[in-house]
């Protein structure tokens, strides 16, 4: 049986990303004339039901976002769409406003419908000003097709949306941070509470979700939150847009059911075909560089957020790189730690000293002068930042470091002894093969 | 070569985003984009302060926290290398060492003729055609070494054109 899944995308490549008619013609907007004879809350009961968890890495209910928001009663709401995307290893919410940009303006403008809010933004990371084009454009001709703008479907109710863009800092995808970019500002985060929900872009109310978490509203209002659940499994509803990348033989992005295992994910043909170059599965880091790694006695776990996380591992944001056995542990999380030490803002200490401290003790790892105290040292440091960190970029900084040590102490070991398994370290070669 | 750029065209694009305080990024980035040299220097810097209304030290606090923005200036074209772990790991071929042979500068240089600066980049979000790199708002993959000659030869051949 075929362990792919399309529900969200079905458009790719099937149709003009920015051309309302074959946006309609595909059965698109039918979830929003649908949702404008609901009555919010029952909106919000179905997304309840379907059990959405939300697809920008922390799995959040979506539900329980949209129900909090809907019982504060402050004027006016903003709907606001991440689309800032920096995870390394990501490319899903690309795909989404590359392919078919109008089922995430339609799941904006039913969000707008529920919040009665008048005006949403989609912050759109720099990266992506070409992808920011083709995005006005569906945008206008929404507008034009009287699907946004002024008196939406000839109701009384008009929705708004505005591209704003990002120029490069992956802190600011964090919820905060991306609504002080919004206002132009430096994207740093905020301190929370008080809550998006309560104090958001400009300090109203607000609501935040990830393009992909939008882009499941239309589908959840059609079918249902019930039907949408049994997709995926009892505690993760739906399907997810999984990146592979790495050494995987076939990168890319696939549309899995949660549930199927991340054995499926890498080696099944249709998704990632296994290692290339009949390389051997060495470990893959999930959910982009603030996520776990997973090794291969891990491979039988379901992809599913619950299950994932009892197993100390992550769906994240839906990355999967895969690594060979050409890679170096020390070396891999030499890779990550840069990125966090290079994307830490430096507004608090255990972020930005803490990274860079890691990154030399890992350096004396490589280089065979660490001795066994370091361990404790690692492990002390990682435990501060985490918990002392303001913003999740240092709080979740070390979690490649975590699972590295629980399950692959021995490698560290071995450079102890200045042995690499993998051949990169103590050589004078570069890149060791 | 490229215009310069002058107060009345620094003034229509801050006026072709309303003004707005929250347009300050998208502002800066096309007055960016407008400069030939790829920053945005401080009298350019003073006159947004002064039609935005904001203080000029923060709109330096905007400019030196974005990696996209520079207030020195850079090549016309500014090559990132992405070093990110899904493109890093990617074995064969060492495409910084390749772009560097071919530009003969270093890493973080500009060539002399100031057409090309040569930087890293975190992930662009196309680790599926890894190893990456980006060149204004021009992503290219799967990169040999032959591609990456051909790709700086376009953007030699461009430039010569618009002389
Ligand atoms: C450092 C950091 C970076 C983040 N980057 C992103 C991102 O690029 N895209 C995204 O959707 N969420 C990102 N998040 C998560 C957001 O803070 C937030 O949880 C999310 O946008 C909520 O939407 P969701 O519930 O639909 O997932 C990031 C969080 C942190 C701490
Ligand atoms: S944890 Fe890092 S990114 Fe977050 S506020 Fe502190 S320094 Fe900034
Ligand atoms: S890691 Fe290079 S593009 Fe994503």
């Amino acid at each position: 049986m075929s362990k792919i899944k399309q529900v969200l995308s079905v458009n790719f490549g099937k149709i003009q990303p920015d051309s309302v008619e074959e946006y309609v013609k595909a059965g698109g907007y039918e979830a929003l004339k649908k949702a404008f004879s609901m009555e919010p809350v029952a909106i919000i009961n179905e997304v309840k039901a379907a059990k959405l968890l939300g697809r920008g890495g922390a799995a959040y209910p979506a539900g329980s976002k949209w129900e909090q928001l809907y019982e504060i009663q402050e004027f006016p709401k903003y709907i606001v769409c991440n689309a800032d995307e920096g995870e390394p290893g990501t490319f899903k919410d690309k795909m989404l406003l590359e392919k078919d940009p109008l089922r995430v303006i339609e799941g904006m403008t039913i969000a707008g419908k529920v919040f009665n809010s008048h005006e949403g933004y989609i912050y759109i990371r720099g990266e992506y000003r070409k992808i920011q084009k083709v995005f006005q454009s569906a945008l206008d001709n929404a507008e034009k097709a009287g699907y946004l703008g002024n008196n939406i479907l000839g109701t009384d109710f008009s929705f708004k949306i505005h591209i704003m863009t990002g120029a490069g800092a992956y802190v600011c995808g964090e919820n905060s941070a991306l609504l002080n970019s919004t206002e132009g500002k430096v994207g740093r985060p905020r301190i929370k509470p008080p809550h998006l929900a309560e104090v958001g872009l400009f300090l109203m109310p607000t609501l935040v979700n990830n393009v992909e978490s939008f882009a499941n509203v239309p589908t959840i209002v059609l079918v249902g939150g019930d039907e949408y659940l049994s997709y995926g499994t009892p505690d993760s509803g739906g399907t997810k847009l999984v990146c592979l990348s790495g050494h995987a033989a076939n990168r890319g992005v696939y549309e899995v059911p949660f549930g199927v295992t991340l054995r499926d994910i890498i080696f099944d043909e249709e998704i990632g075909g296994g290692v290339a170059n009949g390389g051997k599965l060495k470990f893959y880091h999930l959910g982009g560089q603030s996520g776990p790694i997973g090794f291969p006695e891990q491979l039988d776990t379901a992809y599913c957020c619950k299950v994932m996380r009892n197993n100390g591992l992550s769906v994240g944001s839906g990355a999967v790189v895969v690594l060979d056995e050409s890679v170096c542990i020390i070396d891999y999380l030499k890779s990550v730690t840069e990125f966090f030490i290079h994307e830490s803002c430096g507004k608090c200490v255990p972020c930005r000293e803490g990274n860079t401290q890691l990154q030399f003790i890992l350096d004396k790892f490589s280089k065979g002068t660490a001795t066994e105290a370091d361990f404790a040292l690692m492990k002390k440091l990682s435990t501060t930042m985490a918990k002392a960190s303001f913003c999740g970029l240092g709080q979740a900084a070390t979690t490649a470091l975590d699972s590295c040590l629980k399950y692959r102490k021995a490698e560290f070991e071995a450079h102890l002894n200045k042995q690499c398994p993998a051949g990169v370290c103590f050589t004078n070669e570069e890149g060791g093969e | 070569m490229c215009k310069q750029l002058t107060e009345k065209d620094v003034c229509e694009i801050i006026a072709s985003h309303q003004a707005s305080k929250e347009k300050l990024l998208s502002i800066l980035l096309d007055i960016q984009d407008a400069s030939g040299q790829n920053c945005i220097v401080e009298e350019w810097a003073r006159v947004v302060s002064a039609e935005l209304d904001l203080p000029l030290t923060k709109i330096y606090d905007v400019i030196t926290f974005y990696e996209m923005l520079s207030e020195k200036p850079r090549g016309k074209n500014i090559i990132e290398i992405c070093k990110s772990t899904p493109c890093h790991f990617i074995k064969g071929v060492n495409i910084v060492n390749i772009f560097e042979e071919e530009l003969c500068i270093k890493m973080g240089e500009t060539t002399p003729d100031n057409l090309f600066t040569l930087q890293y980049t975190s992930c662009v979000g196309a680790c599926d055609i890894a190893p990456v790199a980006k060149i204004g708002d021009e992503v290219y993959g799967n990169l040999s070494k032959d591609k990456i000659v051909d790709i700086i030869k376009s953007y030699r051949e461009a430039a010569i054109c618009q002389k």
